[in-house]
Parts: structure tokens; C-alpha cells; sequence
């Protein structure tokens, strides 16, 4: 039997609008899209222009400093748009889909007969390098070398995230496959289950390590799983990738295609119908929500969860990494005298609110509820972070820009999503996951 | 509602950048967010928020002190009338509290006045948003002032304490001492030949102690003690009880003498999570266990009073639930807190006992804390750092073989 490593600290949101398990089947976006915005640290070079005809896996840029790092199209179609903004940057390729889907073609033989290089060789060449996150850092690894091991988190903890084992349980085969190419790639692999993970096909999987973390999110955070069981040092690398991503690597080997198909939660107490919906990665979000949103209000849409997805527009495409689409109320009213009210309707970690012992759900809106102010109160972030790091230490230094002290008191162990539930609890709206970000992108500059 | 909020929106141009009277907008902007929660909204990071503000967190410390502060307002009339021998207006609550409230409020309004004039005028200067901090600084200071003291003095020890306590530093969240204890010691080392003698801590005594009856002193039941031990006297109080000291019908400052109105904002306090826990009662821990130690000692009569008396005896349990709880100037780290908390406590009864000049120790012990504060974190830190620099040379060691 697996270890089973219980966590205390953390929080879990309740919200409205979690979806019910019916499963849309696929249908043709409008139009895909894919965002170099959504890979960390890159600066990409375009290999197509507008007009450009491709099929699902055609390369359509690369990052200028590391040439192996390609990004495909998910579809076939003709490459309809470049949107540039400032300064000519990229924000994203949009492609119009044919009305026959046609796939680039890898080879791929026996994985057992292949080895390391060529399996790494493969998925670059087929542009799902990207799939792969490095920690530390939280970027696509540049190095293929074999890091000290791969995990993979099998459920998510975060505020209305989809079931996992419901949305992988389609893909059993790919799920499988994308075991065997980890295996392949690390002499480690570490699976992370929650308490209720009954997937069948992780059952009989062998040769992987298996943990089971029972406790409130963000135990589903691939990052608290890694501090609990390999913790990350200095000099060291591992990589995570998503087990959604998984099947489409999965499918890589099985298929020799690119099919870039996954189940996103349509989530969020704007919905009219929170359900799971098919789709293919970079689809455009109108036509996954088709009249499903609630149209009396402003509303945001979320790429990813609400703790820490990417704010979009109502027309725009869903980002690489996300597996779900969170639409919640704008918050953006007065409320007269509400700092000091009962506010039953509202949530908070803190006892001022009757919410600690309410177990309804809430239906939160955007508003940050008060203004930004100096560090005030202390011993908040450390209710959610269930890590052995003081996180206020942390963000300091990093406001510092004091590479030593973020050394030694564990940066290397974080990424923006561990601190996500620091931002949400802070009484004082500290931006902690932009400046998680920030003390990252200086540790990438001034180590490399 | 709609009307206030439209004289807000049509006010606001005119206090925005390049409008008339931009140099008020600070002032504007804390009236209208005191009125309304504003309508700002998330813009990346986490799109939800927690309701708790910093706003609301200061309401409910002020709050908590409301119970402490009403009895503070009855027991100036009390002992008023106690010092004048008057048994009819001793036996009304309402002549009591009435004659106090004339008495306590016109402090409580000098110190937020002050405070809060000289907030205004740092964050429009700074350009920032005013911060909430004052509102709590605000009550504590009447809160521990002797109620017989002048109020020019009160409005310049208030100035003191947040001029150069406070925005010296930077403002809310980044001083140094906690600016209502910063605002008493200056008071009491600035002004000692005014405020010292047993007088101050009586309504009206000061200045006309001739109606006082005869064998009433207005010393504290510390200065007793004190007193006691350097008469060579065999009885430490002869005025006050322990029932007295619990109900808090004792002379001392305005709001620490009534120890179950101070339990009542501890629980507030607790309850709610705006006050540590690991602070508030290691402080009285440490205070027990040093009573408990000058027990065992046992020198003189001082070190012999039972070590439960510390805690309900002058300003100990309203410095343990409000003073040391302050999360700017305690300890950040969660083992910090307790050992910051223990040192207080028994810095506290230690000062107390072993230096009789100065009866009541914990204004300075909990100052002195505020000092060392930094350090506590420090090797509570640097404890987590060695950690995470063992673990690293054990998998060098690994490899190495």
C-alpha cells in the first residue's frame, strides 16, 4: 500500500458551480488559438505567416534561445491571424480549422526498443516538450537531460477544479502509454493520489512510486507533493507534467499524432450548466460556453481555476495549461459600509465572518475587498502553506531581490500556485503569486 | 445609500490628479472607503479574495477594548468619588459613569485627533492610501494613560509616539514599538515630576487634593506593594482585594485595572483570530512561572505574593491581550511568538519585583521585547534555513559515494 501523508494546513473555497459529471462531447471551435504567453520565460520566432496552411502538429514558433523548443498547432486549418500587441509582441497565432482534420505523422516504433534520445528527440520534434514543467522555476525544461525525477499530481485540490479521474477515464490507454514514456525519460517517477483517486488503470501500473496526500488544497499541488517527499535542493531539477497533458504525450506514442484533446471543467456560479466539455486544446471559449453563461451580470472569465487562472475576454481561447474555464460575478460595485457588516454571503479564513461555520457555498465575486496595504497581520500565510517555509520571509526577500536569503529560505520549492492561497487570505491584498513570479524570473536571469 | 454614493462620484474628479483639490485626496479616499468597501477589482494572480480587510481586522481590536474602556469610564468616577468620601454618588453606577465618561472621552478624542491628523497629513504626503493602523493606537492610548493627566500632555505624547514611532518608519506595518506603549513611556519619562505620585490615577486629585478624605492615597496596588517592601512591612495591600482587582475597582490607568472586562476583548480577540493565541497566553505563562520562581526564592515579602496575583495586578493582563498581540511588533514566526510571549511575561514580574523605583514592568518589558523581536525571528529563521541546508548536504553526500 502506498504511504498516505496527511496534511493540515491549507484551505479548501467552497464555491458555486462545480460541475455535474456530464461530458459534452467535442465539437469544432471556431477558430484555435495557441498564446506564447502561456510558456513561462521564452521568446518565440514565428514559422508561419498569416494565410499559412496547417495540420495539427505543424510547428508554429519556437523560442529564439533554446531552437529545440517548438510549439504546434493543435488543428489543420489555415493560420488566420497573428495578433501582435506592444512592441510587435507575439499574443497569439490563430488558426481556423479545416473541415477534415488532418495530422502531422511521427514515427514512433517499440518504445521499449527506443532509446532515451530518441524518445526525448521525438517529443520535441512533435512540439509537446512543452508539456513538461521544470522545477524549480516553473518553466518548460530546457535541459533534457534526466532529472532527479518526474511527478505527477492525479487529482486537483483547487476551488472547483474538474475530477481528474473522471476526465482521464476515457484515456486509460494514452494515460498507460505516457507512464512508460516517463519511465523512459527518469529512473523516478512519483504519482500523487488523493484519498479518493479509484482510477483503475493507475492501479496496475508498475514501476512508479505511489503517495497518497490526504488534507485540503493545495494538497493536489504537484509542489507541496514534491516537498513532502523529494524535497527540491539547490542544483537540482525534476519535472512535473499534468496528467491530462500525459494522455496527449500518451497518445504521441500510441498514435504518432498530435492530439492535443482534453476534458475541460466549465465551471463557475455564472454558469447555467457547470458541466465537463470535450475539446481540443486552444479552443476558442464562446464555443465551449455557447449561451451556457448567465447573462444578467458582468461576469470574469477565467482560464483556469480561480485561484490561479489567466483572466480572458468572452471571445478569447483557452490557455495551453488549463483544464477548466471559471466564469464568476466582476465585483466591481460599491458596498455601502460593508467592511463592517455581517456579510454573510461573503467567505473568509478569518472568524470576523460567520462563514467558518456555514458549509453553504459561495458565489464569489472579483472585488479585492479593501485595499492594498503594508504587511499588517502575521501568521496568516502560514495556515495555507503546508510546507516547512515561512512564507512572509520568502516574499520579502524576494521584495529584497536578496538571492541568498530566496536560496536558503526555499524558493527553489515554490512556483506562484503554492502562494496562490497566501494572495487569496492576505489581509493586507499583497500580490503574492506576481511577486512569487518576479523573484523567479531573477533567479532564472541571475543564475543562467 | 444612492445619494451619499452620489456626491461621492461627483466629489471624486475634483480630488483626482490635476483636479482642484487633489491635495485632499487621501482624505477622500479614506472617508469614501470608510463608507463604501471600493470598486476595485482583482487584476491577475488570484481572482477571488478573502472579505477579512485590515479595515475590519482594527474594528474588532476596537471592539475588544470597548468592554475595558466602558469600565474605565465608570471607575474614574468611582474613585472620584471614592477620594471625596461621597457614599451617595459611590452607590450610583450612572453618577459614576457619567462623571468618568466627562472625564475619559475628552483623552480619547485628543489622542485620535491627534493621531489621526498627523496619519492624514503623512499619507497625502507619501501618496498613499491612510492606513487603518491609528484606529486601534487611538483607544490603547486613553486606555493607558492615568486619568488625571493633562491633556496637552496626552495630544504631545500621541504626537511623539506616531511621528516618531510610526512614520519615521515608514507608517502602519513597519514600525519598530508599538506606538500606544511608545506614547506612555514618553509621557512618563518626559513628564515624571507632573505625572509620578499616587495622585495622577484619581480624577480631580491632582490639582486639589485638599477634598480628598483623609486615609485615601490613590496609590495603585503595585505602588502599595512597592512601597510595602521598602517600608519593611508586613502586609503587601491594605486597601484592594483580589475580588477588587478582578471586577477592577482599583486606582490605575483608564482601561487596565477591570480584569474581566480585559477577558471579555481576550475572547473577542481569540475568537475571532485577530489576536495571537501563542502570545496572548504565553504571556501570562511566563508571568506565572517567574511569580512561581520568586516564590521559591522567597527573599522578601515581594517575592512571597502568590504569582496568580501578577496576572490581575496593574497593567499585565491589558499589556498580555492588547499590547504584546500587536502583529507589527511582535514576533512573526509562530516559535517566536512563544518565546517572545514568555520573555514578556517574565520580564514583566521580574522588573516588578526586583526593581520597586518603578512598580509597573510591563510597559517596559513588552518595549524591550519590541527590541528583540527581530532577533528571536532570526535564529528562529536561520533554524529553518540550517534545516534546508542539512537536507542539501546529505544528498551531496549521496552522490558523492
Amino acid at each position: 500500500m502506498s504511504k498516505v501523508i496527511r496534511l493540515k494546513k491549507g484551505l479548501d473555497i467552497k464555491l458555486q458551480g462545480g460541475a455535474e459529471k456530464v461530458l459534452i462531447p467535442a465539437s469544432m471551435s471556431t477558430s484555435y488559438a495557441v498564446k506564447p504567453s502561456d510558456f513561462k520565460g521564452i521568446t518565440p520566432k514565428l514559422l508561419v505567416r498569416e494565410g499559412d496552411r496547417v495540420k495539427a502538429g505543424t510547428p508554429l514558433f519556437f523560442d529564439k534561445f533554446n531552437p529545440e523548443l517548438i510549439f504546434v498547432s493543435p488543428v489543420s486549418g489555415v493560420v488566420s491571424a497573428v495578433e501582435r500587441g506592444e512592441k510587435r509582441k507575439i499574443l497569439q497565432i490563430i488558426i481556423t480549422p479545416s473541415e477534415v482534420q488532418e495530422h502531422e505523422q511521427f514515427e514512433v516504433g517499440d518504445i521499449d526498443k527506443m532509446s532515451r534520445e530518441q524518445v526525448v528527440e521525438l517529443i520535441q520534434k512533435s512540439g509537446l516538450w512543452s508539456l513538461f514543467i521544470q522545477r524549480p522555476y516553473g518553466v518548460i525544461p530546457r535541459d533534457t537531460a534526466a532529472p532527479k525525477a518526474i511527478f505527477v499530481s492525479a487529482f486537483d485540490s483547487a476551488p472547483l477544479a474538474g475530477d481528474m479521474d473522471y476526465v482521464t477515464s476515457s484515456c486509460e490507454k494514452e494515460l498507460l502509454k505516457g507512464f512508460v514514456v516517463l519511465k523512459k525519460l527518469s529512473e523516478k517517477v512519483c504519482l500523487g493520489l488523493s484519498t479518493d483517486t479509484h482510477h483503475k488503470a493507475i492501479n496496475t501500473i508498475n514501476g512508479i512510486e505511489k503517495n497518497v496526500f490526504d488534507g485540503p488544497h493545495p494538497a493536489g499541488n504537484v509542489g507541496v507533493q514534491i516537498h513532502h517527499t523529494y524535497p527540491m535542493n539547490k542544483g537540482e531539477v525534476a519535472w512535473t507534467i499534468d496528467m491530462q497533458d500525459l494522455t496527449i504525450l500518451g497518445r504521441l506514442f500510441l498514435t504518432g499524432k498530435v492530439e492535443m484533446i482534453k476534458v475541460v471543467a466549465i465551471t463557475g456560479s455564472e454558469i447555467k450548466k457547470p458541466r465537463y466539455h470535450r475539446i481540443i486544446n486552444g479552443a476558442n471559449i464562446q464555443t465551449i460556453l455557447n449561451a451556457n453563461v448567465k447573462t444578467d451580470i458582468d461576469v470574469r472569465y477565467i482560464s483556469g481555476n480561480p485561484l490561479t487562472g489567466t483572466k480572458v475576454e468572452a471571445d478569447d481561447h483557452i490557455c495551453y495549461y488549463s483544464n477548466q474555464i471559471t466564469v464568476i460575478p466582476e465585483g466591481d460595485n460599491y458596498e455601502f459600509l460593508g467592511w463592517i457588516a455581517p456579510r454573510f454571503h461573503k467567505f473568509s479564513l478569518s472568524r470576523s465572518y460567520f462563514s467558518f461555520l456555514m458549509s453553504k457555498s459561495y458565489a464569489l465575486d472579483t472585488n479585492l475587498n479593501g485595499g492594498v496595504r503594508a504587511l499588517t497581520m502575521t501568521g496568516e500565510y502560514e495556515k495555507v502553506v503546508p510546507m516547512d517555509i515561512y512564507p512572509v520571509y520568502l516574499v520579502k526577500a524576494i521584495l529584497a531581490g536578496d538571492i541568498d536569503k530566496m536560496e536558503n529560505l526555499g524558493i527553489y520549492e515554490i512556483i506562484e500556485e503554492d502562494f496562490a492561497l497566501c494572495e487569496f487570505i492576505c489581509t493586507s491584498k499583497t500580490p503574492v503569486q506576481e511577486i512569487v513570479r518576479s523573484g523567479l524570473d531573477l533567479m532564472i536571469k541571475e543564475l543562467s | 445609500m444612492k445619494l451619499l454614493r452620489d456626491i461621492l462620484d461627483k466629489m471624486k474628479p475634483m480630488v483626482e490628479k490635476g483636479g482642484k483639490l487633489h491635495s485632499l485626496h487621501s482624505t477622500f479616499d479614506a472617508i469614501e472607503t470608510f463608507l463604501f468597501v471600493p470598486n476595485t477589482v482583482t487584476k491577475n494572480g488570484s481572482h477571488i479574495r478573502d472579505a477579512i480587510e485590515l479595515k475590519r481586522t482594527m474594528f474588532f481590536v476596537v471592539l475588544a477594548l470597548i468592554p475595558a474602556m466602558l469600565f474605565g469610564m465608570y471607575n474614574a468616577g468611582y474613585q472620584h468619588f471614592l477620594s471625596l468620601g461621597d457614599s451617595a454618588a459611590i452607590a450610583s453606577i450612572f453618577t459614576c459613569f457619567w462623571y468618568g465618561m466627562f472625564k475619559v472621552l475628552p483623552i480619547i478624542i485628543v489622542s485620535y485627533v491627534v493621531g489621526l491628523g498627523i496619519e492624514f497629513i503623512a499619507a497625502q504626503m507619501r501618496g498613499h492610501e491612510v492606513n487603518e493602523g491609528f484606529l486601534v493606537s487611538g483607544m490603547l492610548i486613553p486606555l493607558i494613560m492615568p486619568v488625571d493627566a493633562p491633556l496637552w500632555m496626552v495630544a504631545v505624547s500621541t504626537a511623539f509616539a506616531v511621528i516618531i514611532g510610526k512614520e519615521v518608519f515608514g507608517g502602519t506595518g513597519m514600525n519598530i514599538f508599538n506606538p500606544a506603549l511608545l506614547a506612555r513611556a514618553f509621557m512618563f519619562f518626559a513628564y515624571t515630576p507632573f505625572i509620578s505620585g499616587d495622585t495622577i490615577w484619581i480624577a480631580g486629585m491632582t490639582n486639589d487634593s485638599r477634598r480628598v478624605i483623609d486615609g485615601f492615597s490613590g496609590a495603585t496596588p503595585l505602588t502599595e506593594a512597592a512601597n510595602a517592601l521598602a517600608d519593611k512591612s508586613e502586609v503587601l495591600y491594605t486597601q484592594t482585594g483580589v475580588m477588587d482587582w478582578i471586577i477592577g475597582t482599583v486606582p490605575g490607568s483608564i482601561g487596565e485595572t477591570s480584569f474581566i472586562a480585559i477577558m471579555i476583548g481576550a475572547a473577542i480577540l481569540l475568537f475571532t483570530g485577530i489576536a495571537s493565541w501563542r502570545i496572548m497566553f504565553s504571556v501570562f505563562a511566563g508571568g506565572y512561572v517567574m511569580g512561581l520562581i520568586f516564590n521559591l526564592i522567597g527573599y522578601n515579602i515581594y517575592m512571597e505574593m502568590p504569582a496568580h496575583h501578577h496576572l490581575l495586578l496593574g497593567g499585565f493582563a491589558f499589556g498580555a491581550v492588547f499590547m504584546a498581540t500587536d502583529p507589527v511588533t511582535s514576533s512573526q514566526t509562530n516559535t517566536g511568538k512563544v518565546i517572545y510571549g514568555l520573555l514578556v511575561g517574565i520580564i514583566a514580574v521580574l522588573v516588578r519585583v526586583v526593581n520597586p523605583g518603578y512598580p509597573e514592568g510591563m510597559m517596559l518589558s513588552i518595549l524591550f521585547m519590541n527590541a528583540m523581536v527581530p532577533l528571536v525571528d532570526y535564529y528562529v529563521v536561520e533554524a529553518n534555513i540550517k534545516r534546508r541546508n542539512k537536507r542539501l548536504k546529505m544528498v551531496t553526500k549521496v552522490i558523492d559515494c
